[in-house]
C-alpha cells in the first residue's frame, strides 16, 4: 500500500480558483475518513449504550430478514445482528490499537537507531527489517494460533511484531535527512546526548510521517484478524466480524444479511483508516 | 549488465540464504515456546506412544537445543516436513497433493490482476480527473478495502445463486464429463468466480499503481516532446509512458505475492476450492500442528523467492535504476 499511498497527490498552480477547489475536495476522503473511523471508535467504546440488545441473548426468531424490530435481521439462533455489528467493533478497535501501538513502538526505534548510528547498526537492523518484511504475517498468526490456541492478545502480538518493518524504514529515511541539519548540529555542540537529541530533537519530527503510515498499517491487520476470524480462528470469547461472516457461510443461500453487514462493517472501517493514512501521508509528502 | 549491476544480484541472492534461516528459526521457537511438552504440541494429544516416540526421536527432543535446531533444520532442507498425525502420511506428500489447485487459482488471478489492472489503470489515467478516473479511483478503493471474503460471499450471492452462471462449490463436477476437453472446461467453469474475486484486491492495487505512475509519466517532459514531434497517442502511451511504469506494477505484484496466497486460503474456504488453504483449515481445526507448519514454511519461502524474482525482474525492466 506504501507504493501507492501518495496516489491522490496532484500538482496544482497554487493560488487559482481551480488549486482551491481541488485543496478542498482532495481534503473530503481525509476527512471523511477520520469521521467514519471516529464512528467506529465511538461504536465500540459505547457498545452497551447503542446495541438494542445484549449480542448474545436469543431475541426473536432464527434468520428473520432485516426489519424495523431487527435492522440487520437475526441469526440462527436469533440474535440480533445490530447489536453484533456494534460488539464487533470491539474486537478490531482492540487488534488496531494494540497492534498500532506494538508497530509504532518497534518501527520508531528501529528507524531512529539505524538513521541515527548509521554505519554496520545500520546495515544490520536494515537487513532484519527486510527479512521481516517479507515473513507472511497471515501464516505466522496461524501457526501461533495452532501452538497456542485462538486469542486476542497473542494474534495482537504476533501482528504488531510483524507490523513496523514500513514504518521502520521511513523514520530511518527521515532520520537520515535530519541528522545533520542545523538544529541537530546545534544541540550536539551544546553537548546534548546522543539519547537527548535522538529522542527530543528528532523524534518529534519523525513521528508524523510515521502515524500517517500507521493508519494502513492496522487496516491491514484489521483484515487479517477479519480473515482469521472467517476460518473460525479468532477469540472465543470476544464477538468479531469476521466470525458473524463465518457462521453466515452456512446460511448464504437463506440468510444475505448475516454475511453483508459484518463484511461491509469491516470494509467501512478498513477504507476509513486508509483514506485517513492517504490524507495523513499526502499532508506529510507536501509539507517536505 | 554492468559491475554495479551483478555486485548488487549477488549481494540480493546473497540474503536469500540469512533469510530462509531466519524463518526456519522462527518455527523452531515457537516450537520450544509453545505451552507444555513439545511432543504434545507438535502431535497433538491423541496420538499413540510409537507416534510420540518417532517424534521425539525425529526432533531429537531429549537432546540439548542446538543438537535439536540441527535436527530440525537438517529435516527441513532435506525436504522432509514431518509426518501429520491426522493422516499419518508425509506432510510434504499431503501438500503436493493439494499445491496444484492453489497454484492454479493463484496464478491465474495474478495473471489477471496484471492484465486487468494495468488496463484499468491506463484507462483511468487518461480519463484524468473526468468520471471514469474518479470511478475507477473510488472503486479500486473500496475493493481496496473490503475483506476477501465478503467479495466472495457477494459473487456466490449475485453470480452463482441468483443467476445460476456459476457453480457455488468446488473445483468440479462430480457428475460430470471426464473427456479431457469437458473436463477442462468444467474446471475452467469452476474457477472462475474465485479467481476474480482473489484477482480482484490484486486489480485494485495494480490499477492504482499504474494510474499513479502513467499521470506522472503523462505529464512530463519527454512525453510531451513524443507528442510535439506527432508521435500517435497510442505509441505515447504504451511505448513512452507504461514502459517506465511495468517497473513498479512488477514491484507491486511481487510484494503482494505473500497476501495473494493469504486471500487464497480465504477465497478456498468461501468456495470449497480443494487446495493448500481447505488443508490448512482441516488441520487447525484437529490441531494437526505439523501441516500448518509445512504451508507456512513453504509460503514462507515462496514469498521470499518471488521478491528475490521480483528484484531481479526489475533491474532488468528499468536500465535507469540506482543500485546502492
Amino acid at each position: 500500500m506504501f507504493a501507492s499511498a501518495n496516489w491522490l497527490t496532484r500538482p496544482e498552480a497554487p493560488g487559482s480558483a481551480v488549486a482551491g477547489w481541488r485543496r478542498l475536495t482532495s481534503r473530503t476522503p481525509g476527512v471523511a475518513g477520520a469521521v467514519t473511523a471516529l464512528v467506529v471508535l465511538s461504536m465500540g467504546a459505547l457498545a452497551p449504550l447503542l446495541a438494542p440488545t445484549d449480542p448474545s441473548a436469543v431475541d426473536g426468531p432464527s434468520l428473520a430478514p432485516p426489519s424495523r424490530a431487527f435492522p440487520m435481521g437475526t441469526d440462527a439462533l436469533g440474535r440480533d445482528v445490530l447489536s453484533g455489528v456494534i460488539y464487533g467493533a470491539r474486537t478490531s478497535l482492540i487488534v488496531a490499537g494494540g497492534v498500532g501501538v506494538i508497530a509504532l513502538l518497534t518501527g520508531a526505534a528501529v528507524g531512529l537507531l539505524s538513521g541515527y548510528r548509521g554505519a554496520w547498526v545500520d546495515d544490520a537492523l536494515m537487513r532484519i527489517t527486510e527479512m521481516f518484511q517479507v515473513l507472511p504475517r497471515f501464516f505466522l498468526a496461524l501457526v501461533v494460533i495452532a501452538f497456542f490456541g485462538p486469542g486476542l492478545d497473542r494474534l495482537v502480538l504476533v501482528l504488531g511484531l510483524t507490523s513496523w518493518p514500513l514504518l521502520a524504514r521511513v523514520v530511518r529515511a527521515e532520520v537520515l535527512t535530519l541528522r545533520h541539519r542545523e538544529f541537530v548540529d546545534a544541540a550536539r555542540v551544546y553537548g546534548a546526548s546522543s539519547a537527548r537529541i535522538v529522542l527530543r530533537e528528532i523524534l518529534p519530527n519523525v513521528l508524523p510521517s510515521a502515524i500517517a503510515l500507521l493508519g494502513l498499517v492496522v487496516a491491514q491487520a484489521i483484515l487479517i484478524e477479519a480473515s482469521l476470524g472467517f476460518l473460525g480462528l479468532s477469540d472465543p470469547n470476544m464477538i468479531s466480524w469476521g466470525a458473524m461472516a463465518s457462521q453466515a457461510q452456512q446460511f448464504l443461500r437463506v440468510a444475505w444479511w448475516l454475511s453483508l453487514f459484518p463484511g461491509l462493517a469491516i470494509l467501512v472501517t478498513v477504507l476509513g483508516l486508509n483514506l485517513v493514512g492517504n490524507a495523513m501521508t499526502n499532508a506529510s509528502v507536501g509539507r517536505r | 549488465m554492468n559491475g554495479s549491476h551483478s555486485h548488487y544480484l549477488i549481494r540480493r541472492a546473497g540474503q536469500f540464504i540469512p533469510t530462509i534461516a531466519a524463518i526456519l528459526l522462527i518455527g523452531f521457537l515457537l516450537i520450544q515456546l509453545a505451552p507444555g511438552d513439545p511432543v504434545l504440541a507438535l502431535a497433538g494429544d491423541n496420538g499413540d506412544a510409537q507416534y510420540y516416540a518417532d517424534m521425539r526421536a525425529r526432533f531429537g527432543l531429549d537432546e540439548p537445543l542446538p543438537v535439536q535446531l540441527a535436527k530440525y533444520a537438517g529435516n527441513l532442507v532435506t525436504g522432509d516436513l514431518g509426518t501429520s498425525y491426522m493422516q499419518g502420511r508425509p506432510v510434504a506428500e499431503i501438500i503436493a497433493e493439494r499445491l496444484p489447485a492453489t497454484v492454479l487459482l493463484t496464478a491465474s488471478a495474478l495473471l489477471i490482476s496484471a492484465l486487468v489492472g494495468v488496463a484499468v489503470g491506463v484507462y483511468a489515467a487518461t480519463r484524468h480527473n473526468r468520471l471514469g478516473d474518479h470511478v475507477v479511483t473510488a472503486t479500486t478503493l473500496a475493493v481496496y478495502a473490503a475483506p476477501v471474503f465478503l467479495l466472495g460471499q457477494l459473487a456466490i450471492l449475485v453470480l452463482a445463486l441468483r443467476t445460476g452462471w456459476f457453480p457455488v462449490q468446488g473445483m468440479t463436477d462430480p457428475r460430470g464429463d471426464t473427456t479431457s476437453l469437458r473436463a477442462g472446461i468444467d474446471v475452467a467453469h469452476h474457477l472462475a468466480l474465485p479467481m476474480l474475486v482473489l484477482a480482484a484486491q490484486e486489480v485494485a492495487a495494480v490499477a492504482q499503481i499504474t494510474r499513479a505512475g502513467m499521470v506522472n509519466e503523462l505529464g512530463s517532459d519527454h512525453v510531451r516532446t513524443a507528442r510535439a514531434k506527432g508521435v500517435t497517442e497510442r505509441v505515447v502511451l504504451t511505448r513512452h509512458a507504461l514502459r517506465r511504469v511495468l517497473p513498479s506494477v512488477v514491484t507491486v505484484l511481487g510484494e503482494r505475492v505473500g497476501h495473494l496466497v493469504a486471500g487464497a486460503v480465504v477465497v478456498e474456504a468461501v468456495f470449497g476450492w480443494p487446495g493448500i488453504g481447505r488443508l490448512l483449515v482441516t488441520a487447525m481445526q484437529s490441531r494437526d500442528i505439523p501441516i500448518v507448519m509445512g504451508v507456512f514454511l513453504i509460503v514462507a519461502v515462496t514469498v521470499v523467492i518471488a521478491n528475490l524474482l521480483t528484484d531481479l525482474l526489475y533491474v532488468k525492466l528499468d536500465p535507469r535504476v540506482r543500485l546502492g
